[in-house]
C-alpha cells in the first residue's frame, strides 16, 4: 500500500516538476521540431494520469521500461546490477549489526568509564564524515600505501566467492563503520533507557550478577527497540550503498542509478528509485512487525 | 544565562566559529583566487601553497576556502528553508490536531518512506541543477525531519495542564503557540539545528561529489573530492583535505549542539527535582 | 544472640548533585540516623518527600540509588557491615537475607517475563531453594496473600493483572527466599484507598505468619500506624522522634510529630439551603469519542455560593470527567450545566469571556500546569491582563497583593517555577485562579500530590479564602480526610454515578450504602488496631461482594 503511494510520489517527483524532460535531454539547443519530436516518442503529450498508469501497470509486470539513453531494457540491465548490490549490503549489514549490538552492551556496561568514552569518540568520528570522504581515506591508507585491499571493487561473474570477498573488502569496510555508528549508539541509548527502568534495580537488590541483570531483564525489553534501531540503519545502507559503488567503481545499482541521473535517463531513474524505495519500506515493515512480535502486551493479550 | 562553558562545547564553539568567520571572509583569507591556476599539476606542499596544488593546478588552499564559503552558505540556506517550514508546520499539526495532523504527518511519513538521497537524485534527474533548486530540496526534505521532532515535541506539550489551562482561560491560538509552546520546544530544536546542519553539510558535499551538488567551476569540499579523487591512486592525498574539514566542522558543531541539549535536560530534570 | 537482626549507627549518607552550569555541589541526605531491628520486628519509617527515609531503607541493603553514596557510619545485618562491603558480599545478602518491595509493583516487574519466573528468580539465584520447592513456595504465599487461582498466577505477565494484585506479588517475590528482613518502600501509597485496605491486610499477615522482620517505609503516620512495632520519624535526613508505635501515636513528644499526629478539625458552616444555586448539573451523562459506554451516568447536582461542593471517588469514578464536563473540555452526552443563572455552552469554544473568567481551575500537578519558562509574575499576572486588561503598574501591584493573599512574600515575583517547592507552586495556581476573580474554582485533586503536613497548609488557605471572601469551590478528591475539612456538600461517586449526595454531616453519618461504607472504612485512623477492627466490621456488615479482593 505505501509502496504504492511511494510510487506515485516518484512519478510526480520526475514528471510534475517544472522542468521538461526532452528539453533536458536535448540541451537548450535543441530546435523546437526535435523537441517535440522527442516529446511525441516519449509518450510525454499524454496526461499525468495516464502515462503514471501506464507506467504503473508495467511496473506490476516486471516491466521496468526502456532506457532513454540506450535503448536497453532496464529490467534486464538491473538484475545482475540488484544482485550484485545485495551481495555488498548484506556483507556489510552481517558484520555490523553484530558488532553494533555487542558494542553497544560493552558501552552500556563500562558506562562512562573509558571503553564506552573510546566507542563513542571514534562513532561519533566516524558519522561526522561522509561516506565518500570515508572510502577514500581507506583507499589512501590501506588500498594505495599498504596495498592490502584493491581500491577499485570489480567484480564479474567468474570470479570465486573468495575473490568477490576480497575484491569488496574496502567498500563493506566503509559501509560497516559507517552504519555501524549510528546502529551503536542507538543501541547504547535504546539500553540506557531500558537499564534506568525500576525493574532493572529490583533485579539488582534481588543479587542478581551485573551481566545477568542486563542478560535476562534488560535484553529481552531492549530487543524491540534495538530491532528498529536495525532496520532504521539499515537506511543508512541503501544510501550509503549507493554513494560506495560509486567511489569504488563497483557494478552496483547505485551506480547505475548515478550515472543514469547525470545523464538525465528518467525511466531508469524512477524504475532504481522505487526498488530502493520498496526495499527500505519493507525493511521498516519487518521492523514494526519485529517490535510488536516482541511486545508482551501485544503477545499476551489481557 | 552565561554560565561556565565545559572545555568540549567551548572547543566546538571556537572552532565553529572559525570556519564561519573564514567562510565569511574568504575572498581576503584566501591566497588566490578561486579558479585562477597558479601552478603545476598536484604540487606537493610548498611556500606558496600551503596545502599544494589541484588537478588542474590551482591553489588548494585557496579551493578549501573558498569551498567552505560555497558548502557553508548553501548549508546554512537550506537548514534555515528546514527550520523555518519544518517547525512551523510541525507545531501548527500539533495545536491544530484533527485531519489537518493526520494529513501533514502522513504526508511526511510518506516522504520520509524513500531514502532522502534517492529521493534527491529522483528529483534532481529532471531539475536543473543550480544552487536555489539545491537548497529547495534539501531544505524541504530536511524539513520532513524537523517536523516530525517539533510535532512530536510540541503534542507532547500540548496535552500538558498549562496549555489546557491557557486555553481554558480562553487563549487565542497565537498565544498558546507562541507564548505557551515555542519557548518550551526552542532548545531541543536549536540543538537539532545544529544536528541538521551537519546532515545537509553532508548531504550537499555527497550529491556535489556525484556531480549532481554544485557545478564546476564553484568549489565546494564535495566537489574537491571529485576533482582530486584520481590522485588517491597515485598517493596524492589532495582529496582528503575537504575529508579533514568536514570532520572537523562537523565534531564541532555536534560538540555545541549536545552541550545545548544537555543544558535543556538539565533544567528539566531541575524542574521535576 | 548478642546483636540484633539489624544495626545502624550513626549513619551518614551523601548524594552529589548537578545543578546545570554549576560546580557539582555534596548534599548530605541522611546525617546521623541510628536506629535496631530485632528480628520478627517491623520498624516504621516516616517522614515527608526529602526527609531521607527511602534512602535509609536502601542503605539496609548497602544500596544507593544513583550518585547516592554511603558516607559514614555503620550498617550491620546479622552482625556483618553492609556499608563499604564488597559487591560479591552485597550480592549473595541481596534476595537472599534481604529483600525489597517497591513503591510501584508495576514499574518494579520485568514487563518481559511471566511473573512466576521473576517471584522464584532471587531465590533459585541463591540456591535457598530446588525450583519446585520455591514454586510450591510461591504458590503458598499468593494463597496466603489472597491473590486469585494461586495455582495459575504465576503463568501470567505483568500487564495482566491489577496493581493491587502487583503490590502483593511483589510481596510474594520478597517473602519467597525466607528472608530475615524485607525493605517495604511505600508498598500502598499508589494504591486506591479500599484497594490499599486489602493489601496493607495481606502484608501484615504475611510479616506476622512468616514472622520476617521489615523496615516499613511511608509518608502516612496512619497507615504505619497499624503494623509497626517502632516508630522513626524522620525530617531532613534526621531523627526527629524514637519510640514505640504507641508512644509516637498516642503520646508524641516532639512538636513536629505533634503535628502529623493531630486529628484535622472540623469546622462547620451553616449555610441558606434556600440560596440560589451558583452552578447546577442536570441529568449529565458523557463519554469519550470511540467509546460506546458512558463514563458519567445522569449527574444532577448543585452548588451554593460560598461553599464546597466535594466530590468523591477512586480512580475510574468519572470524578476528573466531571471536571472535563465543567470546563467544556468534553461535551457532554446529555444533560446541561447551568452556571450563574444561564446554560452553559457545552463547548469551550461556545463560551463568553466572562463565563471562562468565573469559572477557573486548579489542578494536582501544579508543576506542569505553569509555564516552566515564565515567571510567577507573569503567570499570575496573564488574567489580569487577558480579562481585566491590566498593565505594567497596576498589574505587578495586583500581583503582589495576590501574593500575598497566598502567604507569599513580594520577592517571589520574579522566580521560575522550578525554583519554588510544592506547597508554593500550589499556592501559586490558586493565586492564578483567584487573579480572575471567579465565581467557582474547580480543585481538582489539588493535594493529593503534596506532603500531608503541606496539603494541610493548603486546605487551610482554600478555607480561609473561603470564609473571608466568599469563594466558591468544586473540590474533587480521592480523600476523605481532606473531604472532611473543607466540604459543605458531599457527592460519592462510584463507577460513573453518584451514589450518595447530600450535606456533609448527612453524608458522613450511617446508615451508609456499602460501597460509602467501605470508602470511609477504608481511610487509615491514627488509631492502633484500625485495621483488625475494620477488617472485623467489614466481614459483619457488608456483603462478601463488596469487600475487596483478599482482605
Amino acid at each position: 500500500m505505501l509502496i504504492f503511494f511511494v510510487s506515485i510520489l516518484i512519478f510526480a517527483g520526475t514528471q510534475m516538476l517544472p522542468g521538461d524532460v526532452a528539453q533536458a535531454i536535448l540541451g537548450q539547443s535543441a530546435t523546437p521540431e526535435a523537441l517535440a519530436n522527442l516529446r511525441a516518442e516519449l509518450g510525454l503529450n499524454a496526461p499525468v494520469y495516464q502515462r503514471y498508469l501506464t507506467w504503473l501497470v508495467g511496473l506490476l509486470h516486471g516491466d521496468l521500461g526502456t532506457s532513454l539513453t540506450n535503448g536497453q531494457n532496464i529490467a534486464s540491465a538491473i538484475g545482475t546490477r540488484l544482485s550484485n548490490t545485495l551481495f555488498l549490503a548484506g556483507c556489510a549489514a552481517v558484520i555490523s549489526v553484530p558488532l553494533a549490538i555487542i558494542l553497544g552492551l560493552v558501552s552500556v556496561l563500562y558506562r562512562n568509564r573509558w571503553p564506552d568514552k573510546l566507542i563513542s569518540t571514534i562513532t561519533l568520528a566516524s558519522i561526522s564524515v561522509p561516506e565518500f570522504m570515508l572510502s577514500y581515506i581507506l583507499i589512501f591508507y590501506i588500498g594505495v600505501q599498504l596495498g592490502w585491499a584493491p581500491s577499485v571493487a570489480m567484480i564479474n561473474q567468474n570470479m570465486s566467492l573468495f575473490e568477490r570477498l576480497h575484491a569488496i573488502a574496502l567498500p563493506v569496510t566503509v559501509l560497516v563503520m559507517v552504519v555501524l555508528a549510528h546502529m551503536m549508539r542507538m543501541t547504547r541509548a535504546a539500553l540506557l533507557n531500558v537499564m534506568q527502568s525500576a525493574y532493572i534495580e529490583t533485579a539488582e537488590l534481588n543479587g542478581l550478577s551485573r551481566f545477568k541483570v542486563i542478560w535476562r531483564h534488560a535484553f529481552p525489553n531492549a530487543i524491540a527497540p534495538i530491532v528498529n534501531v536495525v532496520m532504521l540503519n539499515m537506511a543508512y545502507l541503501v544510501v550509503g550503498v549507493v554513494v560506495v559503488e560509486v567511489v569504488f567503481v563497483y557494478p552496483g545499482m547505485g551506480q547505475y542509478l548515478v550515472d543514469h541521473v547525470a545523464k538525465r535517463d528518467v525511466p531508469v531513474v524512477q524504475a532504481c528509485g522505487i526498488i530502493f524505495a520498496a526495499v527500505y519500506i519493507t525493511l521498516n515493515m519487518l521492523a514494526d512487525i519485529m517490535s510488536i512480535l516482541a511486545n508482551p502486551r501485544l503477545r499476551h493479550p489481557r | 544565562m552565561i554560565k561556565r562553558i565545559p572545555y568540549p562545547a567551548l572547543f566546538g564553539l571556537i572552532v565553529t566559529i572559525s570556519f564561519f568567520l573564514a567562510a565569511v571572509f574568504a575572498p581576503w583569507l584566501a591566497p588566490y583566487g578561486m579558479s585562477q591556476v597558479v601552478g603545476d599539476v598536484w604540487e606537493p606542499a610548498s611556500a606558496a601553497h600551503w596545502l599544494g596544488t589541484d588537478n588542474i593546478g590551482r591553489d588548494l588552499l585557496s579551493r578549501l576556502i573558498y569551498g567552505g564559503q560555497t558548502t557553508i552558505f548553501v548549508a546554512i540556506a537550506a537548514t534555515m528553508v528546514a527550520f523555518v517550514v519544518g517547525t512551523a508546520l510541525g507545531l501548527f499539526a500539533a495545536v491544530i490536531g484533527g485531519w489537518v495532523d493526520q494529513a501533514l504527518s502522513r504526508l511526511v511519513d510518506l516522504i520520509m518512506a524513500i531514502p532522502s538521497l534517492i529521493f534527491a537524485l529522483v528529483v534532481l534527474s529532471v531539475m536543473p541543477v543550480t544552487v536555489p533548486v539545491l537548497v529547495i530540496v534539501v531544505g524541504l526534505l530536511e524539513a520532513t525531519r524537523m517536523f516530525r521532532l517539533s510535532r512530536a515535541v510540541a503534542a507532547d506539550l500540548a496535552v500538558m495542564d498549562f496549555v489546557e489551562a491557557a486555553r481554558l482561560r480562553g487563549e487565542g491560538r497565537s498565544w498558546v503557540i507562541f507564548r505557551e509552546i515555542l519557548p518550551n520546544v526552542i532548545s531541543p530544536l536549536i540543538a537539532e539545528l545544529g544536528m541538521r546542519f551537519i546532515f545537509v553539510v553532508l548531504f550537499v558535499s555527497t550529491l556535489s561529489f556525484l556531480g549532481l551538488g554544485i557545478q564546476p567551476p564553484h568549489a565546494d569540499w564535495g566537489g574537491i573530492v571529485k576533482e582530486n579523487k584520481d590522485g588517491i591512486v597515485y598517493g596524492i592525498p589532495a582529496a582528503l583535505l575537504p575529508a579533514v574539514a568536514i570532520a572537523a566542522l562537523a565534531i564541532s558543531v555536534n560538540l555545541v549542539a549536545d552541550w545545548i541539549l544537555e543544558r535543556t535536560t538539565s533544567l528539566k530534570g531541575g524542574r521535576n527535582g | 544472640m548478642a546483636e540484633p537482626l539489624l544495626v545502624i549507627e550513626d549513619l551518614k549518607i551523601e548524594a552529589t548533585s548537578y545543578p546545570p552550569g554549576e560546580k557539582p555541589q555534596k548534599i548530605t541526605i541522611v546525617n546521623g540516623v541510628s536506629l535496631t531491628l530485632e528480628k520478627g520486628k517491623v520498624l516504621g519509617l516516616i517522614g515527608e518527600s526529602g526527609a531521607g527515609k527511602s534512602t535509609i531503607g536502601l542503605s539496609a541493603m548497602g544500596y544507593g540509588r544513583g550518585g547516592v553514596r554511603l558516607t559514614g557510619g555503620s550498617i550491620r545485618l546479622n552482625g556483618r557491615e553492609m556499608r563499604r562491603a564488597p559487591g560479591k558480599v552485597l550480592r549473595s545478602t541481596r534476595g537472599a537475607e534481604v529483600t525489597y518491595v517497591a513503591q510501584s509493583a508495576a514499574a518494579a516487574f520485568n514487563p518481559a517475563r511471566k511473573l512466576m519466573d521473576q517471584v522464584v528468580e532471587s531465590t533459585l539465584k541463591h540456591k535457598r531453594m530446588t525450583r519446585a520447592e520455591a514454586k510450591a513456595r510461591a504458590i503458598e504465599l499468593f494463597t496466603r496473600l489472597g491473590l486469585p487461582d494461586p495455582e495459575t498466577f504465576g503463568d501470567r505477565f505483568p500487564h495482566q493483572v491489577s496493581g493491587g494484585q502487583l503490590q502483593r506479588a511483589m510481596t510474594a517475590m520478597a517473602l519467597c527466599p525466607k528472608p530475615d528482613l524485607v525493605v517495604f518502600d511505600e508498598p500502598t501509597t499508589a494504591l486506591d484507598v479500599t484497594t490499599q485496605l486489602g493489601v496493607l491486610a495481606a502484608i501484615k499477615k504475611a510479616i506476622r505468619d512468616f514472622d520476617v522482620a521489615a523496615l516499613y517505609i511511608t509518608h502516612d503516620l496512619a497507615v504505619v500506624a497499624q503494623i509497626a512495632d517502632n516508630i522513626m520519624v524522620l525530617r531532613g535526613g534526621e531523627t526527629v522522634e524514637y519510640g514505640t508505635c504507641d508512644q509516637i501515636i498516642n503520646n508524641p513528644q516532639e512538636e513536629y510529630t505533634q503535628d502529623l499526629v493531630a486529628a484535622i478539625n472540623v469546622e462547620r458552616r451553616e449555610r441558606d439551603p434556600d440560596e440560589k444555586p451558583v452552578l447546577t448539573l442536570r441529568g449529565i451523562s458523557a463519554r469519550y469519542r470511540g467509546l460506546d459506554f458512558d463514563v458519567l451516568k445522569n449527574i444532577n447536582m448543585d452548588v451554593q455560593p460560598g461553599t464546597t461542593l466535594a466530590i468523591v471517588g477512586e480512580s475510574g469514578s468519572g470524578k476528573s470527567t466531571l471536571a472535563r464536563v465543567l470546563t467544556g473540555l468534553l461535551p457532554p452526552h446529555t444533560g446541561a450545566v447551568e452556571f450563574d443563572g444561564a446554560v452553559l455552552s457545552s463547548a469551550l469554544k461556545g463560551r463568553s469571556k466572562q463565563e471562562l473568567q468565573e469559572l477557573q481551575m486548579i489542578y494536582q500537578m501544579a508543576d506542569v500546569a505553569m509555564n516552566p519558562r515564565q515567571t510567577v509574575g507573569t503567570i499570575i499576572g496573564r488574567p489580569l491582563e487577558f480579562y481585566f486588561g491590566l498593565k505594567s503598574k497596576e498589574k505587578r501591584e495586583r500581583v503582589i497583593k495576590l501574593l500575598d493573599r497566598i502567604e507569599l512574600g513580594e520577592e517571589f515575583i520574579d522566580r521560575y517555577p522550578a525554583e519554588l517547592s510544592g506547597g508554593q507552586k500550589q499556592r501559586v495556581c490558586i493565586a492564578r485562579a483567584l487573579a480572575a476573580e471567579p465565581k467557582l474554582i474547580i480543585c481538582d485533586e489539588v493535594t493529593s500530590a503534596l506532603d500531608p503536613l503541606v496539603a494541610k497548609g493548603i486546605l487551610k488557605l482554600l478555607r480561609d479564602l473561603q470564609l473571608k471572601e466568599g469563594v466558591t469551590y468544586l473540590f474533587i478528591t480521592h480523600d476523605i480526610a481532606a473531604v472532611r475539612e473543607v466540604a459543605d456538600t458531599i457527592a460519592v461517586m462510584y463507577r460513573g454515578e453518584v451514589v450518595r449526595y447530600g450535606g456533609k454531616q448527612e453524608v458522613l453519618s450511617p446508615p451508609f450504602d456499602d460501597y460509602t461504607e467501605l470508602l470511609m472504612r477504608s481511610v487509615p485512623e491514627m488509631r492502633l488496631g484500625w485495621l483488625e477492627d475494620t477488617l472485623t466490621l467489614l466481614e459483619e456488615h457488608l456483603p462478601a461482594s463488596a469487600v475487596p479482593e483478599g482482605a
